[in-house]
């Protein structure tokens, strides 16, 4: 039986102090776009939804690896977590990614223009087919190993996905300019702090996560004894 | 030599299955006129110029094929507990896992070149072209490399029919973007350079996600 971790205690009001102050500088202390107006706003939390969208990936894909190394259970609980939360974040990424793009491009979806709304919406695809491929399996050590080999195989693809989709549309006509590098001193502080602050509330969540799971596998575990 | 001469075998033994049934090839034939059809159909009724969505349809068409054999061959591994026949056997697992793939990928191919001929009459476009030829060619290396992998995961969960296409889809796609781009691209009489960017690229897809495959395939099959 594994010991359950601690409370993410000093660390959840680390991320509720900075939650709020990352709010107060994307409303108050981010001037506001010159051609965009204030939806470029959503600029700030949208990229920082899909930055934890990919670093959950990773996270799986590292506890993948683990897992197979040491098949310890841990792993595939962090995997799992890591995998989860990736789907929220993911999702908000893709729904702020359209609502940014209807003003911007006058279309909810801009396939030809924007290639990384397009990936950030194959990762949620993958991420779905991770959450389907463990729900059809019954056998806890086998949906480990083979959630762990997915998370691998997965991860492998994305850099050729987003490749092929870059390239793909590089033959049509770009309308804007990728953002980068064109970031006043005062935005790119704001969107510094919000990368920090959605990281941390990634790491809250996953401790989190990873407790409730490992106190599952408790409770699983005492009833079988009582039962027994 | 060992783990090569053993995966040969398995490829022998897939071929024998095969030839004693003749189920893949035959319900394979159908299946293609069927798409085919549908495709024809659902299109030509709308655009004005069809040879247009050749390349799509061709790879729409490929995937779907493909992606029926590799389920059917997985599942008859799995189904009558072959597979543990073939655990049982002293050969490396990475000889297991190339033989299947390489199994997956001659059936692939000759599903493909009894569907080539049929694409350039019905649509009246001669498909026989070299690069076209390797387009499909890496193409079919991609997706069996990766399939061969997945299809084995699919076929041990419940409802396998479903789980194949929504592990495999996502992942391929490169696959599909890049060999649909470089067969436009040889019907547009593209600029050899701009060609090479996709061969290339597929080769890339080839290469990483058969020594991923390689690496993972063991796992796949113990337990």
């Amino acid at each position: 039986m594994m010991k359950s971790i601690r409370k993410a205690g000093p660390l959840l009001w680390l991320s509720a102090l900075t939650i709020i102050a990352a709010l107060c500088l994307v409303f108050l202390y981010a001037p506001t776009e010159r051609t965009m107006g204030d939806v470029q706003r959503i600029f700030y939390f949208h990229v920082s939804s899909a930055w934890i969208g990919f670093f959950a990936f990773f996270v799986t894909f590292v506890a993948g690896i683990t897992y197979l190394r040491t098949k310890k259970r841990l792993w595939d609980i962090v995997g799992h977590s890591s995998a989860e939360i990736g789907i929220v974040f993911t999702t908000m990424a893709v729904l702020t990614g359209s609502i940014w793009a209807k003003p911007t491009w006058n279309a909810w979806f801009p396939w030809e223009q924007e290639p990384r709304l397009i990936l950030i919406s194959i990762l949620l695809l993958i991420y779905f087919a991770y959450h389907m491929l463990r729900a059809f399996l019954r056998e806890p050590e086998q949906r480990a190993r083979f959630a762990a080999v997915y998370g691998i195989v997965a991860f492998a693809g994305v850099p050729l996905t987003f490749m092929s989709i870059r390239w793909w549309q590089s033959l049509h006509p770009v309308v804007f300019e990728s953002q980068g590098s064109g970031l006043a001193p005062t935005m790119l502080w704001t969107f510094m702090f919000c990368l920090l602050t959605f990281t941390i509330l990634f790491f809250v969540l996953l401790i989190q996560r990873c407790r409730l799971s490992i106190l599952a596998d408790q409770v699983e575990d005492l009833k079988r004894r009582v039962l027994h | 030599m060992n783990t090569i001469r053993s995966a040969l075998t398995i490829v022998w033994k897939d071929m024998i299955a095969e030839w004693r049934t003749k189920e893949m090839f035959s319900s394979m034939f159908v299946f293609i006129l069927l798409v085919i059809v549908i495709f024809k159909f659902s299109f030509d009724l709308r655009v004005s110029n069809a040879t247009l969505l050749v390349p799509g349809i061709l790879w729409a068409a490929l995937t779907f094929a493909g992606t029926l054999q590799l389920g059917r061959s997985a599942s008859l591994e799995v189904e009558d507990g072959h597979v543990d026949g073939l655990l049982l056997a002293p050969v490396p697992r990475s000889s297991i896992y190339l033989g299947k793939a390489l199994g997956n990928l001659m059936f692939m191919s000759i599903t493909e070149l009894i569907m080539l001929p049929i694409f350039s009459a019905l649509f009246n476009l001669n498909l026989f072209r070299p690069l076209i030829l390797l387009a499909v060619f890496l193409g079919t290396v991609g997706f069996a490399s990766v399939g061969t992998l997945l299809s084995t995961m699919a076929a041990h969960s419940r409802a396998r029919e479903v789980m194949l296409p929504v592990l495999l889809f996502p992942i391929v796609l490169p696959v599909v973007i890049a060999a649909v781009k470089l067969t436009a691209g040889v019907l547009d009489g593209a600029a050899w350079q701009e060609l090479t960017v996709w061969v290339r690229f597929l080769i890339a897809f080839d290469i990483v996600f058969l020594v991923v495959s390689l690496m993972t395939f063991r796992f796949v099959v113990e337990g």
